[in-house]
């Protein structure tokens, strides 16, 4: 019969062709792949967003936009950047890298894994769908705070909050996902304390959006609630309490910043031993600093508060708290210095993004501890030293980190070295800018700027004015970018199995390109 | 208009390269905190710079080990790695320290909070609520209260006028206190959270629908200080700014004396009687100021979100339901209830102009007392 031989070539086989090879892959890699495209899109929908912002910033007065739309630019920029870019990049390296890292064929739930993905575009799509609605989008932040999302809201909040509960579908099945396969797929003598860090930072992440992404949705389903079905969770009037939706929305916001951050320590503490070729520094001491970064992410979330009025008691309980992380995080930058001492560096692509990301993410660490400090904050809360601190932890950290994953693993995924000297001119483009971008916002936040206004006084025209060039200039650089990533794709100098000179893990022994189809006997791990 | 804007952005572009070429004096690149003018805020300030040091402190450490390291561990000056990979001694060192340094920073913090939150024993109270996009200010010792709104003209903001020294810093009514008084400010909100902030105070508190928070100050010199809105509360999140005047107690005392007579007047003139010219042209000017950020200066409104004016069943409708909808506000909408905001004569006016101006031509007009009679 003709299934037998069909059936023989089962292992043979490659990638199939075609759109729906795309729609129906159960495939890890092409999933992987799926994943970095879409945030890739959105991380360019959303820098759009952010070009709309700085032009409006650009001089004191309404130019380009009205007030309204500002806002909405805000907040869709906040949540595409969170939701579409961020957090879908890092489960994108997920899926390509955790199965070649720890010796598996693929995921342990291939089928759940194309539907964690396909959930996106259509929860993107519903989400951006609502700036063409009347009335505009959400225009209350990315924190959308009750009553200015319930009582106060467009219309369009109906379907925003329904993106925000498919787009937690998806991110929980992608942990559940990461959970199966670390604890189920690892190759025979692949023991935990043996796994990359990457593989850790990723599992330890997982359970943080367990815990969290369904706390977001009951934040969502109460704001849905008050605003169709009469309920009074967020509204003083009918006995509830607008701050219950910050505690609500904080419980899960804040392990979610981590939930963006801890892969991207992963992501350097793959990197850094590379190019420095010697071992990482404390890799126990990474794994238990990783563990207590997430645990501690639950016990200090109403930092965020301080201006609420909570009781003095309470805001020096979570200032103490909160301050306690700046333990563990720098225990992981003394690490990462010391991985790269007495080392022999090169200084590839990849490893130029890693170091930029060590030093810029220590800035952004700092003034996170100066914001932990409760009688401070009640200066710095709410002004554009806030927007300093968390576009240095999510651009030069997170972003820079998936960027520094692009040009580590790239070779690996496509088969070809990346042009060095293309990769080189979008780094130090992207490393000015950047700092051009953001620095200066350090000192107008200081100085006493708002976030979230279209429109200030004119103290702080100068320093706007900079920054916007640098936001310009920044999101040029990433245009670059994608000039970079098609070209790698179409062609370059073939890359070997092990494609850098130090690079140490199970990815390496497998040729470049990757095969569709890798890990079918399992490997044997020393 | 886009050419215009271009055309403004360049030769402000050119400017500000000029400036910072020159490093002339009327460029301003601010760069730090305000030290504040109360003993609080100059603890805060103290704070502030003491952590800032730590931190650069730590910073300047960590980054000339990993310069001096990027520098000399190099393969292409030779270097050979080294083996090691862990130790526990100096992990445990650069654990204890780091902790070490954060509970040191810990006590000042500390004792500038507790004396930040310590409300009690305060000479005068003054309520402050949030509204979209304003304030208002309750005197609870001396039955004063008003409201406090932008000054800066739509011109301005739009471009089409040069812009003040002051500009989206100025409000008609600036709430005015005694120096030498502890204050304590109980802040909350009539519709969504804002957040009332004067950087010469040291702190910002949010104003929470439904919910009373309070903070205290105790000014020692007389001056103005100026604060903005600090929570996203909507479209005018951006122009809703703080003006605050500190006076000497005998300056006070005549500024009460002035409001009062100020209220005696304006309850008087809601018993006159005006004609439809007097009620347009006072109505527009109303209207401009108190309404236009929704309804829009046309009456057009946004489609979806605030309603137009022009052709508005309420508005062209029974002129009763019409003066209970300004008067009282509409719960759950942004629509406010402006009769405690405006005076009777100002509310009377803007229906009058709503019903008359706007595209509208319904024919009647309102007096002060019908307004009067519907609160």
């Amino acid at each position: 019969m003709s299934t037998a031989t069909t059936h023989d070539d089962h292992h043979d086989h490659g990638a199939p062709s075609g759109l729906m090879r795309w729609v129906t892959t159960t495939n890890h890699k092409d999933i992987g792949t799926l994943y970095l495209w879409f945030a890739f899109t959105m991380l360019l929908i959303g820098g759009a967003m952010a070009m709309v912002i700085r032009a409006e910033l650009f001089q004191p007065g309404l130019q380009v936009v009205d007030p309204n739309f500002f806002n909405t630019m805000t907040t869709m920029h906040g949540l595409i950047m969170v939701f579409g870019a961020i957090m879908p990049g890092m489960v994108g390296l997920a899926n390509w890298q955790i199965p070649l890292m720890i010796g598996a064929p693929d995921m342990a739930l291939p089928r759940m894994n194309n539907w964690s993905f396909w959930i996106l575009p259509f929860a993107g799509t519903m989400l951006l769908s609502t700036l063409f609605m009347e009335g505009g989008g959400p225009a209350f932040g990315w924190t959308f705070y009750a009553p200015l999302s319930t009582t106060f809201a467009p219309a369009s909040t109906d379907f925003f909050i329904f993106a925000v509960h498919m787009l937690g579908f998806s991110s929980i099945m992608g942990a559940i996902n990461i959970i199966a396969t670390v604890l189920n797929m690892r190759a025979p003598g692949m023991t935990l304390m043996k796994m990359p860090l990457f593989v850790w930072t990723w599992f330890i992440t997982a359970f943080l959006l367990i815990a969290v992404m369904p706390v977001l949705a009951g934040a969502v389903t109460m704001m849905l609630t008050d605003r169709n079905f009469g309920t009074s969770f967020f509204d003083a009037a009918g006995g509830g309490d607008p701050v219950l939706f910050q505690h609500v929305f904080w419980f899960f916001g804040h392990p979610e910043v981590y939930i963006m951050i801890l892969p991207a320590f992963g992501v350097i503490s793959e990197i850094i031993p590379t190019f420095a070729r010697k071992k990482l520094f404390g890799y126990s001491s990474m794994v238990y600093a990783t563990a207590s970064i997430a645990f501690l992410s639950f016990i200090v979330y109403a930092h965020h508060m301080f201006t609420t009025g909570m009781p003095v008691a309470g805001e020096l309980y979570f200032m103490y708290a909160t301050i306690l992380i700046a333990v563990p995080t720098a225990v992981k930058v003394f690490n990462w210095t010391a991985t790269m001492w007495k080392g022999s560096m090169t200084f590839e692509t990849p490893m130029l993004w890693a170091i930029a990301f060590v030093f810029l993410f220590t800035i952004g660490g700092f003034t996170g501890l100066m914001m932990g400090i409760a009688p401070a904050d009640m200066q710095y809360h709410d002004t554009y030293f806030i927007v300093a601190h968390f576009h240095y932890v999510l651009v030069t950290g997170a972003l820079f980190s998936i960027i520094a994953a692009f040009y580590y693993w790239a070779p690996k995924w496509t088969g070809h070295m990346v042009d060095e000297r293309l990769g080189k001119i979008h780094f130090w483009w992207s490393v000015i800018s950047v700092n051009v971008l953001f620095f200066p916002q350090h000192f107008i936040g200081l100085a006493g700027m708002p976030r979230r206004i279209p429109d200030y006084s004119l103290q702080f025209a100068d320093w706007n004015m900079i920054s916007s060039l640098g936001g310009f200039a920044f999101g040029l650089a990433q245009v670059f970018f994608i000039f970079v990533i098609i070209k790698t794709i179409r062609g370059g100098k073939a890359a070997t199995p092990e494609v850098w000179e130090g690079a140490h893990g199970l990815e390496w022994t497998i040729p470049s390109p990757a095969p569709y189809h890798t890990f079918e006997t399992a490997p044997e791990v020393k | 208009m886009f050419a215009k804007t271009l055309k403004g952005a360049l030769y402000s572009l050119w400017g500000s390269v000029l400036l910072l070429g020159a490093g002339n004096s009327y460029a301003e690149y601010p760069i730090n905190l305000t030290r504040g003018v109360t003993d609080i805020s100059n603890k805060v300030f103290d704070l502030h710079m003491l952590i800032f040091w730590i931190c650069v402190v730590a910073c300047v450490i960590v980054f000339a080990v990993l310069i001096y390291s990027i520098f000399t561990h190099r393969k292409s000056k030779g270097a050979v790695a080294a083996e090691f990979h862990e130790s526990t001694t100096v992990e445990i060192i650069w654990t204890t320290i780091p902790f070490l340094v954060l509970v040191a920073m810990a006590v000042p913090a500390t004792t500038t909070l507790l004396a930040l939150e310590d409300t009690r024993d305060a000479d005068m109270s003054i309520q402050v609520t949030g509204y979209q996009w304003k304030w208002k200010y309750d005197y609870l010792d001396d039955d004063i209260s008003f409201f406090s709104v932008l000054t800066t003209p739509r011109e301005q903001i739009e471009g089409d006028a040069p812009k003040d020294d002051t500009y989206l810093m100025d409000v008609d009514n600036p709430i005015v206190v005694p120096i030498n008084k502890k204050i304590r400010f109980l802040i909350t909100s009539n519709d969504v959270i804002h957040s009332w902030w004067v950087p010469a105070l040291g702190w910002k508190q949010d104003a929470v629908p439904g919910f009373i928070n309070d903070a205290w100050t105790e000014l020692t010199e007389p001056g103005t200080y100026r604060g903005k809105c600090a929570e996203l509360c909507g479209k005018d999140h951006g122009f809703m700014p703080i003006v605050l005047v500190a006076k000497t107690q005998e300056d006070y005392d005549t500024w009460v004396g002035e409001q009062k007579a100020a209220a005696a007047a304006a309850a008087d003139a809601s018993t006159q009687t005006l004609t439809m010219d007097e009620l347009m042209a006072r109505g527009e000017t109303a209207y401009n100021a108190s309404c236009a950020a929704c309804h829009q200066a046309n009456g057009a409104g946004i489609p979806g979100v605030f309603p137009a004016m022009t052709g508005s069943a309420i508005v062209l409708g029974d002129v009763v339901a019409h003066i209970d909808i300004v008067v009282n506000g509409k719960e759950g909408t942004a629509m406010q209830a402006f009769g405690e905001q405006l005076s009777a004569v100002d509310i009377a006016a803007i229906i009058t102009y709503e019903r008359n101006g706007l595209g509208n031509s319904v024919g009647d007009l309102v007096q002060p007392a019908d307004v009067v009679a519907a609160k």
